[in-house]
């Protein structure tokens, strides 16, 4: 009869599926992969900035986020916004224009792609005279000029983009105003940049490459005056008064010019090499800005000195006797100053500093004293050290969010308490929901708690584990402190760090108690550490513990990493999480997996030989069982045994580099003993083609054995009140899961509260359950006798779910790569299963329950599991009948990081690393979304280009006086951003809570 | 190689003696070897003691066909009543092709001394063209032993002849399961995985299917070699026989493949071994099946040693091991090769 009953088939439940599922991709958090262009608009207030995958993403204030892709994925060169406009023009590197334009559909502002274009010359010229290198949208709003690499500058009507023909600036035109004597027709090759007179939109002045500047006057079509430059030049900028402008070169130095009436030939003012005398880098950009008290900012990218320095990525800052260079620990894509934007101001009197590098957004505050970097709302790099795992929590009550608060801001008084510059647009998404914290674990040894709570990925603390350890590298060993007659005058700024100490302090596994704030960690050399919640900074002994996970399993030898050195005595921990104790896995190998009992005050940790049970409220270790297979050698020999598939890479890597060297050799084209190169290279290719063939892509079919490495693996672990042994009594249980598909249950005595820290812990092997297929097993659930899933541990406490159904018969579900079973308890036998790879021929690789509501009534809501497989594919299986729901397509299957680092959260959604630095936000329930909705306002603009932008105003008033507005103002501000509240009163109390802590 | 011989039908004598002849007639003193016969319904029977040796003389008629396999590397599945449908196509294939529908009425050895290792199934739904073989893992120390790798294959579509990406069996391991059946050859096509058509899936995807029905894997292939085709009695081959090209309609793969399913159910059970802490418990709640196994397996293993036919060496381990666990308390190390398949040991 089974046969006919097939999903689907049911129209209510069809119709309840449409309420409860849906799935959406709803935004991007972290900083953006390979990032190769910045743009601002000062009018709008927005930020963008361009992938090399041809995205570009606009960032205003917190949760007013924009994306677009271009069609090509072609690398974005350039973004320049319309001036005074909500359009914005980029450049690819195929030479092709695309115009956006913010427009508001539905409520919300939108970008879209208006048009696009590629300038095309004479029939039969060169590329390069076409190749578009300087771009200047014109004040005027009508016309884009295009300077291009054969020198030309052509005319552009916007938003049509039809070349105005009869205004090109050609090269022959520029030099019949030059004398002859200082410059050929090789001096107006390539114009370098554009640059608009401030006070006339008349005037444009035009930088070739070799350092020819001239003022061309629009109106008359005619050069008024020339610099003559001798050195190569990078670029230009104008004073704001349009009397003077300053160059900057490619020898590192950089050059004022007066513009007069009088002088059509001026020689320079100043002639400046800031990191001389010996040779420098070039100077790629320069920013001259003027201020009240008449010392000018003069902000420059590069320029170090090209033997000892030339490496650096650095912004220099100079005011007055003050003169800070910025490294930067990547390379530089480009920097913005944001001043003041009102025109009739007489001064820019700059603000802040926003860098994009290659790997963060660094903004610094050049208003307070010592240049302090502001901490970003957004844009995040979630990859400062190597993303390693990650655990989310929902709903998290409001007191610990508070607590982690608190705890980060401690962490954060170096940083600026400016506001956030970049404020544009208007978010008006409503608040999120609930308080959701997104935790990552990093290759360096820390945590990072994000507020993953809305559009905005925000740090909210970092916990480091490594003062726990003793590591090679000292931590007073700060690379920062340079003497102050140091020169040049570095500081390093950023988070960005992709260098760990000490790989064994990866992070592998988190666990996060909600409601006690007990956490757990564990990480590569088999450390687990279980740490509180502490208010103050504290300075105690950790508790250290070792767990022989082989017990009497003799003759193994482990050829891997050693265990982590400790640190005797007492060690100071800062506010925060702070750890107590410390269980150290021997042989240290990685802990695969990680549970945390927070009411039993026990953690269980498992590694590749076996788990084992701590007691963290008596210190003592209640057991370990050993999962090892005799035959297993992989898994004791440690990651060493790998060496033969490391070797197996390098290989590959090595081939690849010499065949790209070939390549690019025969690009260049032959000369000398090329041709010998050439073939010896070529023969190389034959053989390693030779060799592909020789063993074509197959796969082996092989049933798995018992004696298949790495079955005693630990895949999962979980705690359990249930029925163990005998349906009349429940007690604690621990279940683990192992990669060869075996299910061990121990039953638990925990003594009860009262006698909790005299009598011992005790556990007992109850049950062993070999899976047939002998898959590993990813998850094991009980549930209880409405078949809803047990609660977490304390959630009844807190009031915050129905305790469970003690009454009727528990389930046991098994998750397997494989497949889906369920058996009954206490007597395990099998009632239901769902096979997944046997009929689809693919794998589970993340599963979830999730609970679903329905967006039409408030109170339906049911619980499903959320299954990510190997094929990125994400499957909703109904419980407890184990029926396919939904499926999606949502990673692609060759993404493999991708769906390593899927999370999902307990109410239908998920993450995933699109980029090692960036997290997908995707969502599968109709009720729960997260996704950016924002207005941008078109400012008011009158005829005389005076903007009337009362959110400018406001902010420059506020700018004006950062005095007045006192730090509880911003603090509240700022805290209506964490605490998503609305509600005054609670407000209030955080406030106070915070300012008693302070 | 062949040697024809004459023996005296009234009076056969000894089977040791007649062992001894074939060895002198063969010139091969001193190499163990495996004696067998076709019966009269074409299937392969062991000779290895006196009694079959006459029942094998008796049934000659008049020539007695005798099969002398060398002992190292016999196929000792290939004899026995449960593997008939084997059997049927290993001779079939050889001896005569169209006699695959008769049935063996005579049961020469314990039946439980012998399980199936392959089968070639459905023959009577199938094209001609393809083949369903099934490969019972369990019960056998043997690896399935094959390779799949992606190809293209030529189909005959409405639109004309189209090429099309498939899955082929690419190397199968020497002494493999899937060799020793010779029901699969390299270059053989892979249409289905247990029913399941594999088109439109990825390499990974049908490995990932196999192995996960590795205990009970069913492929259907179109094989590269099609002069060995089972060749259907007229009436069978005039309905269905000119369906050529593409697979099975889809209201049969269906069927089939909840048929499959529910075969499937009962062949695999997971092991539960619940230790309650009571194990003297244990002696009486076995159940009495498993005794009856175990004794049966011990007389066998005298059986078998003084016949000098060795049954299935996995099933010897299996056995004992089972008959071990039961005795023993359960927290052994020896329970780790009690994941025999099939049975539920509840201690």
């Amino acid at each position: 009869m089974r046969r006919f009953l097939r999903p689907g088939h049911d129209p209510v439940r069809e119709r309840l599926k449409r309420d409860l599922f849906q799935f959406n991709k709803t935004v991007e958090h972290g900083f953006p992969h390979q990032p190769s262009a910045l743009g601002y608009s000062p009018f709008l207030r927005l930020m963008a900035i361009g992938t090399r995958s041809g995205a570009i993403k606009l960032y205003g204030a917190p949760g007013v986020e924009f994306m677009g892709l271009h069609e090509e994925n072609n690398t974005v060169m350039q973004i320049h916004f319309i001036p005074d406009q909500c359009q914005l023009v980029t450049l690819l590197d195929d030479n092709s224009l695309h115009l956006w334009s913010l427009r508001q559909h539905g409520g919300a502002s939108e970008l879209r792609e208006e048009h696009r274009f590629t300038l095309k010359g004479p029939p039969g010229s060169p590329p390069s005279a076409t190749q578009v290198t300087a771009l200047l949208p014109h004040s005027s709003r009508e016309v884009l000029y295009l300077g291009t690499e054969s020198g030309s500058i052509f005319v552009v009507e916007l938003p049509s983009f039809r070349v105005l023909e009869d205004r090109t600036i050609s090269p022959e035109a520029v030099l019949q105003r030059v004398p002859e004597d200082n410059c050929s027709r090789r001096s107006c090759e390539l114009v370098e940049v554009l640059q608009e007179h401030p006070k006339n939109p008349d005037q444009i002045l035009i930088g070739y490459s070799r350092g020819l500047i001239v003022l061309w006057d629009l109106q008359n079509n005619k050069a008024t005056h020339h610099f003559l430059g001798s050195q190569q030049l990078e670029n230009l900028y104008w004073q704001r008064d349009g009397s003077k402008f300053i160059s900057c070169h490619y020898d590192g130095s950089y050059t004022q010019w007066p513009v007069s009436s009088d002088n059509r030939q001026p020689e320079p003012l100043e002639n400046t090499v800031p990191y001389g005398p010996f040779p420098c880098k070039a100077i790629s950009k320069i920013y001259w800005q003027t201020t009240k008290n008449g010392l000018p900012y003069i902000i420059f990218q590069g320029g170090m000195p090209r033997a000892s320095y030339g490496d650096r990525h650095s912004i220099s800052v100079i005011h007055g006797s003050q003169q800070t260079a910025f490294d930067f620990t990547s390379r530089v894509i480009d920097f913005f100053i944001i001043f003041s934007s009102d025109p009739a101001a007489e001064f820019d009197d700059p603000s802040a500093l926003v860098v994009l590098a290659e790997e963060e957004l660094v903004v610094i505050d050049l208003r307070s004293a010592g240049w302090p970097a502001v901490h970003p709302p957004y844009l995040a790099s979630l990859h400062c050290s190597a993303i390693t795992c990650s655990h989310h929590v929902s709903n998290i009550p409001l007191k610990l969010w508070e607590r982690i608060i608190s705890a980060g801001s401690k962490q954060n008084i170096h940083y600026s308490t400016m506001p956030w510059p970049i404020d544009g647009g208007t978010n008006i998404a409503p608040d999120p929901p609930q308080r959701d914290l997104l935790l990552t674990g990093h290759e360096d040894g820390t945590v990072r708690f994000w507020d993953a709570s809305g559009v905005c990925l925000h740090l909210l603390y970092k916990l480091s584990t490594v003062r726990v350890f003793l590591t090679d590298a000292d931590p007073n060993d700060n690379m920062n402190t340079l003497g102050e007659d140091e020169w040049p005058p570095l500081r390093k700024v950023g988070t960005f760090d992709p260098y760990s100490d000490d790989p064994r302090l990866g992070i592998q596994k988190i666990y996060l108690c909600k409601y006690s704030g007990y956490l757990a960690v564990a990480g590569t050399a088999g450390q687990v550490l279980v740490m509180e919640l502490n208010d103050e900074d504290a300075e105690h002994v950790v508790d250290h513990a070792e767990a022989d996970l082989l017990q009497d399993q003799e003759g193994y030898r482990w050829k891997g990493h050693e265990k982590l050195k400790t640190r005797d005595g007492p060690v100071r921990f800062e506010a925060g999480f702070q750890p107590f104790v410390l269980v150290q896995c021997q042989p240290p190998a990685v802990v695969t997996s990680l549970a945390l009992h927070s009411e039993w005050k026990l953690v269980a940790f498992g590694t590749s030989h076996g788990f084992g049970l701590f007691d963290h409220q008596q210190k003592r270790l209640v057991f370990v069982k050993c999962t090892l297979h005799p035959s297993d050698q992989l898994a004791l020999e440690g990651p060493l045994s790998r060496v033969k598939s490391l070797k197996k890479s390098l290989r590959q890597s090595f081939r690849r580099i010499r065949r790209s060297r070939v390549s690019s050799r025969k690009r260049r084209g032959g000369a000398g003993n090329a041709s010998e190169v050439q073939e010896a290279n070529a023969k190389f290719d034959q053989d390693a083609l030779q060799e592909m063939e020789l063993a074509p892509v197959q796969r082996k079919i092989e049933a798995r054995s018992a004696e298949d490495s790495f079955t005693g693996f630990v895949r999962t672990l979980y705690f359990a009140d249930t029925f163990l042994r005998d349906s009349s009594r429940h007690c604690p249980s621990l279940w683990a899961g192992t990669n060869g598909g075996t299910v061990y249950a121990f039953c638990l005595r925990v003594p009860p509260a009262e006698r909790r820290m005299d009598e011992p812990v005790r556990a007992e092997q109850a049950k062993e359950i070999q899976l047939m297929h002998r898959a590993p097993v990813v998850g094991i659930l009980v549930l209880d006798g409405r078949s809803t899933p047990l609660p977490e541990p304390l959630e009844v406490a807190h009031d915050l779910s129905k305790s469970p159904d003690m009454q009727g018969s528990h389930q046991l579900l098994v998750v397997s790569e494989e497949q889906f079973k369920v058996f009954t308890l206490p007597k395990v036998s099998s009632k239901l299963k769902l096979k997944l790879t046997a009929l689809e021929g693919c794998r589970v690789r993340k599963v979830t329950v999730a609970n679903f509501g329905s967006c039409k009534t408030d109170d339906y809501s049911e619980n499903d599991l959320a299954v990510l497989t190997n094929l990125g594919d994400i499957q909703i299986i109904s419980l407890p009948f184990l029926k396919l729901q939904i499926r999606f397509p949502c990673i692609r299957k060759e993404d493999v990081s991708g769906i390593a680092s899927c999370v999902f959260t307990k109410y239908g959604q998920g993450f995933y690393l699109i980029s090692p630095s960036e997290f997908e936000r995707f969502s599968l329930s109709t009720k729960w979304l997260v996704e950016p909705r924002c207005i941008v306002d078109m400012p008011e603009v009158t005829s005389n280009n005076h903007v009337h932008n009362k959110s400018g105003t406001e902010n420059a008033a506020r700018k004006s006086s950062p005095d007045d507005c006192g730090e509880d103002e911003r603090k509240s501000g700022r805290l209506m951003e964490h605490a998503l509240l609305n509600d005054e009163k609670v407000l209030k109390e955080i406030q106070s809570t915070l300012e008693g802590g302070r | 190689e062949f040697r024809r011989f004459s023996l005296e039908r009234s009076k056969p004598g000894k089977f040791e003696e007649f062992y001894g002849l074939l060895q002198h007639v063969h010139k091969i003193p001193n190499v163990d070897v495996l004696v067998g016969y076709t019966d009269v319904h074409g299937d392969l029977l062991p000779i290895n003691n006196d009694d079959n040796y006459h029942k094998a003389v008796s049934t000659a008629n008049p020539l007695l066909r005798i099969f002398i396999q060398r002992k190292e590397d016999a196929d000792y599945s290939a004899f026995g009543t449960d593997t008939m449908t084997r059997k049927k196509n290993v001779l079939s294939n050889v001896l005569r092709p169209d006699n695959h529908k008769k049935k063996p009425h005579i049961v020469i050895s314990m039946p439980q001394d012998f399980r199936p290792v392959s089968s070639i199934i459905d023959v009577d739904i199938l094209p001609e063209t393809h083949r369903r073989v099934r490969l019972y893992k369990y019960g056998t120390d043997k690896p399935l032993g094959f390779y799949i790798r992606d190809g293209s294959s030529v189909r005959v579509t409405p639109h004309g002849l189209e090429k099309v990406p498939g899955i082929f069996i690419s190397r199968l391991v020497p002494g493999g399961l899937a060799q020793s059946t010779g029901l699969l050859a390299v270059n053989d096509e892979v249409l289905e995985v247990n029913g399941i058509e594999v088109s439109g899936k990825s390499l990974d995807q049908v490995t990932d299917m196999m192995i996960a029905n590795s205990r009970n894997l069913i492929i259907t292939v179109r094989p590269a070699n099609q002069r060995n085709n089972v060749v259907r009695n007229s009436r069978t081959s005039g309905s269905s026989g000119q369906s050529t090209e593409s697979s099975l309609p889809s209201s049969t793969a269906n069927t089939l493949g909840n048929v499959l399913q529910g075969e499937e159910e009962s062949d695999e059970e997971d092991i539960i071994i619940e230790d309650s802490g009571e194990p003297q418990h244990i002696p009486k709640a076995a159940p009495t099946s498993e005794s009856t196994e175990s004794l049966s397996q011990i007389e066998l293993l005298h059986e078998s040693t003084q016949n000098g036919f060795l049954p299935s060496t996995e099933m010897n381990s299996n056995h004992s091991a089972g008959s071990i666990s039961m005795e023993c308390e359960a927290p052994e190390p020896g329970r780790k090769s009690l994941e025999e398949d099939g049975t539920i040991i509840t201690l």
